[in-house]
Order: C-alpha cells, then sequence, then structure tokens
C-alpha cells in the first residue's frame, strides 16, 4: 500500500529483554479512522508509543513515505503526529489555556493565528471556554479527556493517535468525543483509535486490527470484523444479536 | 538594641536577602526544570565577580581560557552524539550552536580588556562572559544523566562543583578581589537615616529581576514551556518541546543570575575563587523554603535568611551561619508535614 500515511510494517518494540510487540503490521490511508482492539497488555499501547518515538522500535515506520525512526519525538509532532496518551500528560499546575496554547507549541504560530486555533477548539469545547482559567489538574475526568483532546487539536495534526478516549468517561461523552472524532475525519485529519471497548471502537472506524499478546489476530473491515464470530464471542459480549 | 541599629541591619539583611533572592530564582529554575540541585551555581558567581576585577586591573580575564575549554569539550560531546545518530545534517547547526555562540563573548571580553573604557562595558562583558559557563558545564556532564534520580544528579552536581572551583583556583589564583563602587554615595530616609546606594542598587535589581522572571514565566510561551517540562517532561515532548533545549536555557538564565550577582557583590565583598559557594548555599536554603519550585516562597524565603543572617551576625559574628542553616531544620519539619498532604491528593486526581 504505497499511498498509505502510515505504514507500520513487522515492527518490534521491547522493555529491555522483554518483547511487547512482535512484528505488528498495521496501515492508515488518509482520511481513515483505523481502530486496534485488544485486551489488557496486548500491546497496543506500547505500539502507539513506538509509532510516537516514546520507544525505540525495530521494522518498518513510514509517515507519507519518510522513515520516522531518525526522528525523534518532536520532530515527528512538527511532522503533523499526535498522540493522545492513556495517560492524558497534561500540565495540572498549569491553566486550562496554557495546556492548549502549549498544544501548539511547534507550530510556532503567530499571535492572531494562535488566537483563531484556540478559538475553534474553544467551539468544539465550551466546557473548556467556560473554565479556561482553572487548573488543568482541578478538572473532572470528562473534562481532562477533552483538554487533552483539545490540546491535541491545537497542534492541527495530520494523524491523532487516541489511546483509549473513552477510560473512565460516561456513555454520553463517550459517543460525544467519537463524534468529534469523527467529525475530524471529514476535516481531513487520519486517525489510529485504540480501546479497549471493541463496540465503540468498531461502529466509528473504517477498518480494525485485533490485537492479541503483541500480535496481530484479525484485521479487517470494521463492519466485517465486527460480525466476526471470534471477535463478537471475545469482545462484543458473547453472541447476543442486539444490532 | 537601638532603632538605628535595626535599621541598619535590615537594610543590610535586605540587601543580602535580595542577593540570595536573585540566586534562589535561579536554583530553583534549575532544579524545576532538570530537577537538578545546581551546586556550580555560586562557582559562576565567583568566576563573575572576578572576571570583572581582571578587567579593572586591565589584564585579560582567564575566564577566556575557560568558556572555550568548555565550549570545545560540549562541541565534541554533540558532534558525537550527533555522529553516533548518523545526523550528520544537524552538525552545522550544533557548530554554530556549541561552538560559535560561546566564542562570541570571548572574542568580545577578549576585544574589551586593557583598554580604558566605560564601566558599564566590562560589567556587560564580565556577565556576557561567564554566561555560557552552567550550559556548557550542563551539556558536557548533566544532559548525558538527564534521567538519572535526583541524587545522582545532585552527586554529579557537587562533582562538577568542585571540579569547577579547582579550575578557579587554577585560573584565577589564590587572591582575593573587590571591584569598583558601582555607584557611589548614600540616600537619607525621612527620619534622617543614611543608605548607601549599593545597598539600594541590590534591592532594586532584586525587585526588577524578579518582576521580568514573573513576566517571562506567567505572560510568554517560552516560558510556560519551560514550567511545562518542569511539570510534565512526556506531556512537553508530545506537544513539541525538547526538554533538552528548555534545560540549556533554564542553564543559561541561571548563568546570566549568576553573573549579575557576581557584579552586585563583588564592590562590597572580597571574592575568591570559591567565594561562591556560600552563597549558593544560603539561597539553597531560600530555595528549600520555596520547595525548590515555588518562585515568591523562595523570594520570601531568601528576605528571611537576609535579615535573619544580619541580626544574627549583630548578635554572634560566629554563629550567624549556624543560625541561617538551622533555619533549615524546622522549614524542613514543615515542608515534609505539608508534601505529605499534598502527595495525597495527587494521587487522587492522577489517571
Ligand atoms: N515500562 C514497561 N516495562 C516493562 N514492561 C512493560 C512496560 N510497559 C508495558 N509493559 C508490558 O508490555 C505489555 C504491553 O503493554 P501495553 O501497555 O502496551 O498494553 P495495552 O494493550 O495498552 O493494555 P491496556 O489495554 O491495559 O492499556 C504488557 O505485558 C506490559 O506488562
Ligand atoms: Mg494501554
Amino acid at each position: 500500500m504505497s499511498t498509505a500515511l502510515l505504514e507500520i510494517g513487522g515492527l518490534h518494540v521491547s522493555y529491555g529483554r522483554v518483547e511487547a510487540v512482535h512484528g505488528v503490521s498495521v496501515a492508515l490511508l488518509p482520511r481513515q479512522i483505523v481502530s486496534v482492539i485488544g485486551p489488557n497488555g496486548a500491546g497496543k499501547t506500547t505500539l502507539l508509543a513506538a509509532a510516537m518515538g516514546l520507544l525505540p522500535s525495530l521494522g518498518t515506520l513510514r509517515f507519507e513515505g519518510e522513515d520516522l525512526h531518525g526522528l525523534d519525538v518532536e520532530a515527528r509532532v512538527e511532522r503533523g503526529l499526535c498522540l493522545v496518551p492513556e495517560r492524558r500528560e497534561l500540565f495540572g499546575e498549569l491553566s486550562v489555556q496554557d495546556n492548549l496554547q502549549l498544544g501548539a507549541y511547534a507550530g510556532r504560530l503567530r499571535r492572531d493565528a494562535l488566537r483563531r486555533r484556540l478559538d475553534s477548539v474553544y467551539q468544539r469545547f465550551p466546557r473548556l471556554a467556560e473554565r479556561r482559567a482553572q487548573r488543568a489538574s482541578t478538572l473532572s475526568g470528562g473534562e481532562r479527556q477533552m483538554l487533552t483532546l483539545g490540546r491535541a487539536l491545537m497542534s492541527a495534526p495530520r494523524l491523532l493517535m487516541l489511546d483509549e478516549p473513552s477510560l473512565g468517561l460516561a456513555p454520553l461523552i463517550v459517543s460525544e468525543i467519537l463524534a468529534i472524532v469523527r467529525g475530524l475525519r471529514d476535516d481531513g485529519v487520519a486517525i489510529l483509535l485504540v480501546e479497549q471497548n471493541a463496540r465503540i471502537a468498531l461502529e466509528s472506524s473504517d477498518y480494525g486490527y485485533v490485537l492479541e499478546t503483541g500480535e496481530i489476530a484479525l484485521a479487517g473491515e470494521s463492519a466485517a470484523l465486527a460480525g466476526d464470530p471470534r471477535v463478537r464471542a471475545t469482545y462484543l459480549g458473547g453472541g447476543t444479536d442486539d444490532e | 538594641m537601638t532603632w538605628e541599629v535595626a535599621l541598619i541591619l535590615s537594610a543590610d539583611g535586605l540587601a543580602n536577602g535580595a542577593v540570595y533572592l536573585l540566586a534562589g530564582l535561579g536554583l530553583v529554575l534549575v532544579f524545576s526544570v532538570t530537577r537538578v540541585v545546581f551546586v556550580p551555581f555560586g562557582d559562576v558567581i565567583a568566576f563573575s565577580a572576578l572576571t570583572l576585577a581582571a578587567f579593572e586591573a586591565g589584564r585579560t580575564p582567564p575566564t577566556i581560557g575557560l568558556v572555550l575549554t568548555l565550549a570545545l569539550l560540549a562541541l565534541a560531546a554533540e558532534l558525537w552524539r550527533l555522529a553516533r545518530r548518523r545526523e550528520f545534517a544537524r552538525m552545522p547547526r550544533a557548530l554554530l550552536l556549541w561552538g560559535l555562540l560561546p566564542a562570541l563573548p570571548c572574542v568580545f571580553a577578549w576585544a574589551v580588556a586593557g583598554r580604558t573604557l566605560p564601566a558599564v562595558v566590562t560589567i556587560v562583558a564580565s556577565i556576557a562572559l561567564v554566561v555560557p559557563i552552567a550550559p556548557l558545564i550542563a551539556r558536557v556532564a548533566l544532559q548525558p544523566i538527564a534521567d538519572a534520580s535526583v541524587l545522582v544528579l545532585l552527586i554529579a552536581s557537587l562533582a562538577l562543583h568542585f571540579l569547577l572551583s579547582g579550575l578557579g583556583l587554577l585560573f584565577f589564583g589564590p587572591e582575593g578581589f573587590r571591584t569598583e563602587p558601582l555607584v557611589g554615595g548614600a540616600l537619607t530616609l525621612p527620619g534622617g537615616f543614611p543608605v548607601s546606594a549599593q545597598t539600594l542598587l541590590m534591592i532594586a535589581a532584586a525587585i526588577v529581576l524578579s518582576g521580568l522572571f514573573y513576566l517571562l514565566f506567567e505572560r510568554t510561551l517560552h516560558g510556560k514551556a519551560l514550567r511545562a517540562t518542569a511539570i510534565n517532561r512526556v506531556g512537553a515532548r508530545l506537544v513539541g518541546i525538547r526538554p533538552a533545549r528548555t534545560a540549556a536555557l533554564a542553564y543559561g538564565g541561571a548563568s546570566l543570575l549568576a553573573g549579575l550577582i557576581g557584579v552586585l557583590v563583588a564592590p562590597v565583598t572580597t571574592m575568591y575563587y570559591d567565594s561562591g559557594f556560600i552563597i549558593g548555599l544560603k539561597a539553597f536554603v531560600a530555595a528549600i523554603i520555596g520547595g525548590l519550585s515555588s518562585y515568591p516562597l523562595t523570594a520570601a524565603g531568601a528576605l528571611a535568611v537576609g535579615l535573619v543572617e544580619s541580626f544574627a551576625s549583630f548578635w554572634s559574628g560566629a554563629l550567624k551561619d549556624v543560625i541561617v542553616f538551622g533555619m533549615l531544620i524546622p522549614v524542613l519539619l514543615l515542608r515534609s508535614l505539608l508534601v505529605a498532604r499534598v502527595e495525597d491528593e495527587e494521587e487522587e486526581i492522577d489517571g
């Protein structure tokens, strides 16, 4: 697939001597939402961390045809990659607005461009606008998730990697956030979505991978994957025919 | 003690406190961004004072040799790192940043030395000459172990202090120097009480610089980037802030503060190659009061240290240092109580 935006091929990632991801291949086209589902400890977070450059890896790793191995995290951010990590990694002692502004740090924007981007994020998340002066550490879980997503959007990413955006959130906020994610795709952003919650991940994505103990067990169109008996049995809560 | 004496002691204490305040800001700046307790800070103070003394004596300051040596080491370290990672394209930039940039103040100092020029020029030259010192030694010795524990970093930092102090003896010799007063005369406060202009200058410098500090950190994106690195390194990297670069900025800022302190204290204190250490140590007490993270608390702590020191020296010159460092015990006790509570809170909101 030569037109791939992100191409991960035969990727191996290790923590010291222990290998956590064993030769995983994932491809992402422009304007595509691709989900990676799998049980705890499968290596989903590890895969994203390696794609972002937080962990060293072996194998093919290309963004728009450019080899990513030579680029550090910051250079990948400058290329348009953006990771919303599982641990959120907000700047707790800074205000909501400062967190958002720093999201655009790599863009080296002029004051008015920064202003515009900030306004568009506030438009998407009015809750953040109300709390712009509040310290990030005092936000509720859902608000923090909005702030992490808002901070990511401030960098105007070309590829957004989301690590469990539904974690610890009420169903209503989860569907709100996924609606935003789908809206981003329509704006031309590609999304790599890692989720425990297979149902919502497959509902929102175009293509899906099932990662088990560091290897791809299944892959396919999300709709097809959602109908796969193995996926239904393991990840969609038995064979109930509720969809 | 009469009011008169108390006023004199207070003015003295505030002047000393102003110095500790500036030094404390430098220490907190470096620690919050890099987790390094920057012991060599005091050495940079001494080098700045001795550089100015050398200019005044019409000699070429030996600091030039020191800075160039450090720049060569840092450049070698940087080129080696790039070569190992095969990033040859970034070498010219490294050459510029670690080779040429530190050489600029050396050239300036060399041109200034031995001429009769206004005092401002030699003062600027002295400060500019010591600014590269902290970033350079940090690049050589601290950046390669940036992810080590605070204790390891502290040990490395202590070792650097001894190394620098040895280099100081080698380059500057064992004699003490005092420089020309920056400003002369005195001001008479209402009530007929005189305050020396030097004292006022030190206090004014502290006020202006801490104001600038505040503006930098609260109002500019780069200041916020420094704070962000201090708060969350991974988060900072994920938005494209390079910790190595922010660290270099923090060290540069600290070096600049140390340079200013050096020229401020040199007219009122005889400075030896190792005189900076004790200033740094007392500023450290202030920084501890600020928990090595809060600038306002550090500033308050610095003034307290200055005042306590001044009054203590009135009662017992021999015991003044004991009393100042003795302040650490109640402060640490109080801090450990407070910190335990804060950490409990943070555990809940983490996630
Ligand atoms: N820092 C680390 N050091 C050593 N092993 C690690 C480290 N981080 C993760 N692992 C191991 O790597 C494997 C994959 O972990 P990873 O966090 O990628 O899983 P995950 O699929 O994201 O799981 P979850 O759904 O629970 O988030 C696990 O076995 C885990 O124990
Ligand atoms: Mg995970």
